[in-house]
């Protein structure tokens, strides 16, 4: 089965849902949704983990001219990446389907765009075609948060947009330049990954198109000093939108330095290493503290959101293979945590008036234990309780960050517990305390449980069973981390 | 020895008599009464004249030869940008059946104008001599100027044919006192023994002549590219002309000057090219600069794509600079994109100009997406085109380019491209927004919509595959511009389409590329 057909599918279903009468554009996106995350299951199940490299390649030449391919594959970097982003879209679009819309066309078919591209940038094997999807996956975004967003959401959509093109184009000149450089001295020009790891650029050009690349990823997840976008942003998104955008978005970033930076510019991540590292921690302290202070429940995510990415970064800079299966190990196990949340977030503000700031809510498990139960799953997932995998996932990055620098890891050690206490003030706050003025507890309601409940079971699945993704990915993550541990010995 | 009658490749100059044939029978057929002739048999057959010159250059294309004493070079880039030149015609044809210009200045004469300037633009895109660079630099001017002023009872219009006509003599006339340094320092009138004069004589090369004919021309071509410090009257001249006039001199102008400019700079001078790439350097990121800044601020969609007109020239010079195979492919390519673009953008301004009072105001963009998305499609993608989005052509574009000074060695022009596309995005976010994200227009923009024979729901809906609700709307829906949508909708098709597919383009750009023998 060729995976275009994975990629390309939500984006069909979109087409066909703007052909069809608006009342059943919901259901053909999120039917359309559904049978890609079967499809992506199907890949999972029938992944050989024994191989080594790419499974299922599609490799056609797209632009000859340039060398660019339109190239797919899937290994264990983006093997459950792709799993997680299937199911969160089809979550995400069952909960939009839970209300009306406005020109209910245009927001699912963009929806379904959006899907189509975050697959697109993970199953990219090449490094032009890996820009294009990334850049592609802005514009669906931008009209979701435009049109249909809340409150100041022009300006918070075109703060965000400029701020992710503009970390984009300076990846695109470092992505034009590695393959032109690397062509030079008689070479053909390709941007097929497999063959720009095999050409060693010079220290000195690997060091800025790292820069390049390195601030196209952090606006992305977002990290510590250019996260500017993200409170403008997060306030204005629709809910749904913000759960994917949210959980996925930033993982594609992430998956970037696994996917292209390790493995291409291995002198440079090395040169790079403590920069990353420092910038990692200042992004788990900040976002702890910033998510302490909070009392939008939006912002209380979104920091904390930030915090779990510097660990995911602290990970991949370990520049050890621990560190990075962690790193990719919390990057499945936030996706997964986040989006549940993020509902739940959905789910309080309708008990409490519309309002998502936790002054205006307490009391709310009184009546609602199924509720409470989730959140309180939930959230103990996400500040890393031992024994959900997100404590695996943790144990992992901070082992590779103890092999290569202690004293960072010791530092970086507090934001587990910092962790605990933003998440533990948000579930008391709002589910226990004094009930607010407007606050009322009331059960879940199905379709909101047919949402949320699901993805806490995975949550809990993935608890018991943490070695799934792990021991599938330990291949693909060896390769990505290898030319630089190399480097660094 | 008996004087031989010279031998006339007709072949080769078929495209020039065809226009030449064309415009004086056109010109002819606008002196006869019939209302009917005068308002469809006019652009009929303009529209023959062009499609005619398109397909004699298809028909010429790979012929690779130099004709007329070799003062015109019959090649692929050169037939290339003839395809260009009449795509533009052809679309400005289209966009002004309805336009008050015409009519006011008179049919005949009105396209007669529009194809001795698509004249122009031909021989100065196979001119390879300096005194046919002139020539054909003023046939393309001169009509020009009068076409800015053919709304006559609009002083907007007045003044902008007025001001293109002295900004351009200035520039017209800087160019030949280049081009006649150029022939005092070398002897030669013709590219390639210019070049071997260049190439064979020491010192010729940093000779205060050849020099100040050098900086002299660039001054010349800049003012017809609107390359910064030479881009004052763009805004002005854009605003006030017809608009389908803008929008032909847009995009034919652009291609048709650098044309001329990738010629003279890369083939004749080419030696000399120490001297002037770090001017051209210079200039290209000035434009980038001044153009994007000068937009960031604009209210008027006219004004807007002036300015970034002028930096697009800039990226554009950033491939004369680089002097290479790569570079003129790139240049050829990006030409191309372009023209797809920005046709785009300027038929859905003809269309909500007459729709709206708002004319080419930002405001007459409120809620398109919403009221009319045959419209909005195309404009949306034409503006993520011009900034550079994947999935559009001029991401492909700006791709090659920066490829290309990358290989050439100019890999601070790339990051400038770069930069300046980072700016260019907040005024071409602006546009979507109005667009997608503001809430529903003013009422009052329903309102002063002439009724005018020819609108077709029908087509208007056929063109519209997006969103059926569209149409819906109630009996004070406005006339729909039923051939602007249709050049909207076909120019944003391709837009996306080469964004998708380039390789067909690209095969294009590539003969044309290969067409001046460099490296």
């Amino acid at each position: 089965m060729p995976l275009s057909l994975l990629i390309w599918l939500p984006a069909v279903s979109g087409l066909v849902a703007v052909l069809w009468p608006a009342r059943w554009a919901p259901r053909v996106v999120l039917a359309g949704s559904v049978i890609t995350l079967v499809l992506a299951i199907g890949y999972v199940a029938s992944f050989d983990r024994g191989a080594e490299g790419l499974q299922w390649v599609t490799d056609e030449t797209w632009i000859a001219e340039l060398g660019i391919h339109y190239k797919l594959g899937l290994d264990g970097l983006n093997l459950f990446l792709v799993l997680v982003t299937a199911l969160l879209f089809a979550a995400a679009l069952l909960h939009a389907n839970l209300r009306e819309w406005e020109r209910p066309r245009l927001f699912f078919f963009m929806f379904a765009l959006a899907e189509s591209a975050v697959l697109g940038a993970f199953l990219a094997q090449d490094l032009a075609l890996f820009v294009a999807f990334f850049d592609l996956m802005l514009i669906p975004f931008y009209f979701l948060i435009g049109a249909w967003g809340r409150g100041e959401r022009v300006r918070a959509t075109t703060k965000l947009v400029i701020y992710t093109l503009v970390g984009s184009l300076f990846m695109l000149a470092g992505a034009i330049a590695t393959g032109v450089i690397a062509a030079e001295g008689g070479g053909e020009l390709t941007f097929v990954l497999s063959d720009l790891a095999q050409v060693q650029l010079a220290e000195g050009t690997q060091q800025w198109i790292f820069l390049c690349f390195a601030l196209a990823f952090l606006v992305k997840m977002p990290l510590f000093p250019v996260h500017g976008w993200m409170p403008d942003g997060y306030r204005a998104m629709p809910l749904p939108v913000l759960a994917v955008f949210s959980a996925v978005l930033s993982k594609v970033a992430a998956y970037g330095f696994l996917r292209v930076v390790l493995p291409l510019y291995p002198d440079a991540s090395v040169h790079f290493q403590e920069l990353m590292l420092l910038l990692a921690v200042a992004a788990i302290l900040y976002g702890s503290v910033m998510a302490f202070t909070q009392t939008d429940l939006r912002l209380i995510l979104g920091f904390s959101s930030m915090a779990q990415l510097g660990f995911i970064v602290l990970g991949i800079f370990a520049l050890r293979p621990e560190g990075a299966q962690g790193a990719l190990l919390q990057m499945v196990n936030h996706a997964l945590v986040v989006v549940p949340l993020f509902f739940v977030v959905g789910a309080l503000a309708a008990r409490a008036g519309g309002s998502e700031d936790i002054r205006d809510m307490g009391g709310m498990a009184a009546r609602a234990p199924l509720l409470a139960a989730t959140f309180l799953i939930a959230a103990l997932a996400n500040l890393a309780m031992p024994g959900f995998a997100n404590f695996v996932g943790e144990f992992y990055i901070l082992l590779g960050v103890f092999e290569s620098k202690l004293a960072i890891a010791i530092v970086a050690s507090t934001g587990v517990v910092l962790a605990s206490v933003y998440m533990l003030r948000a579930f008391i706050a709002t589910m226990h305390n004094r009930a607010g003025s407007r606050a009322e507890s009331r059960e879940l309601s199905l379709g909101e449980g047919v949402a949320i409940v699901p993805l806490v079971v995975c949550v809990l699945a993935l608890a018991l069973y943490p070695q799934l993704p792990l021991a599938r990915s330990e291949k693909s993550i060896d390769a990505s981390v290898r030319t630089a541990q190399a480097v660094q010995r | 020895m008996t004087p031989e009658a010279p031998h006339i490749d007709w072949a080769g100059l078929s495209p020039i008599v065809a226009l030449t044939a064309g415009g004086i029978v056109v010109l002819a057929a606008g002196l006869f009464r019939g209302a009917w002739l005068r308002r469809y048999g006019v652009p009929l057959l303009t529209l023959l004249t062009l499609g005619a010159t398109a397909g004699l250059s298809i028909w010429q294309w790979g012929e690779d030869k130099a004709i007329v004493s070799r003062a015109l070079a019959v090649d692929d880039l050169a037939m290339f940008l003839n395809l260009l030149f009449c795509a533009g015609a052809i679309a400005a044809v289209v966009l002004a059946l309805r336009d008050s210009s015409p009519e006011e200045s008179g049919h005949g004469e009105w396209h007669a104008l529009l194809i001795s300037s698509v004249l122009g633009m031909t021989v100065l895109a196979s001119a390879q001599n300096l005194v046919v660079v002139f020539l054909g630099f003023e046939l393309l001017s001169i009509p020009l100027y009068v076409m800015c002023a053919t709304n006559l009872r609009r002083s907007k219009s007045l003044e902008s044919g007025l001001k293109y006509l002295i900004v351009g003599s200035v520039g017209s006339a800087t160019l030949l006192y280049g081009l006649a340094m150029i022939y005092g320092a070398t002897g030669a009138t013709g590219f390639e023994q210019i070049a071997t004069a260049l190439s064979s004589q020491a010192g010729l090369i940093d000779d205060p002549l050849t020099l100040t004919g050098i900086g002299l021309i660039v001054v010349g071509f800049c003012f017809k590219v609107s390359a910064a410090p030479f881009h004052q009257w763009t805004p002005d001249v854009y605003e006030g002309a017809p608009t389908p006039v803008t929008a032909f001199m847009a995009v034919a102008t652009k291609a048709a000057a650098f044309g001329a400019f990738v010629r003279l700079f890369d083939v004749a001078l080419i030696d000399a090219a120490t001297n002037w790439s770090p001017l051209l350097a210079a200039v290209a990121v000035a434009s980038i600069v001044v153009g994007n800044v000068g937009a960031l601020t604009q209210t008027s969609l006219k004004r807007l794509l002036a300015w970034s007109s002028i930096a697009q020239a800039g990226y554009m010079l950033a491939a004369v600079v680089v002097a290479d195979r790569e570079g003129v492919e790139a240049l050829a390519f990006y030409l191309a994109v372009y023209l797809v673009m920005n046709l785009a953008a300027f038929a859905v301004i003809v269309a909500r100009e007459r729709e709206t009072p708002f004319g080419d105001d930002i405001r007459s963009l409120a809620g398109l997406g919403a009221s009319r998305p045959a419209l909005a499609w195309p404009m949306t993608l034409a503006m993520l085109s011009l900034a550079g989005i994947p999935a559009t052509a001029g991401f492909i574009g700006k791709f090659t380019l920066i490829g290309a000074t990358v290989d050439g060695g100019y890999t601070w022009l790339g990051v400038a491209i770069v930069v300046g596309s980072m700016l260019s995005l907040y005024y071409y976010l602006r546009v979507v927004a109005a667009m997608w994200l503001s809430d529903v227009p003013v009422p009052a923009a329903r309102e002063p919509v002439p009724a005018i024979a020819g609108g077709s729901p029908e087509l208007d809906a056929a063109a519209d595959p997006e969103d059926g609700a569209g149409q819906d709307a109630g009996p004070d829906r406005p006339v729909s511009q039923a051939e602007a949508t249709a050049v909207a909708v076909l120019f944003g098709a391709a837009t996306l389409f080469f964004g998708i597919l380039p390789s067909p383009l690209f095969d294009l750009a590539r003969d044309a590329g290969s067409a001046l023998g460099l490296l």
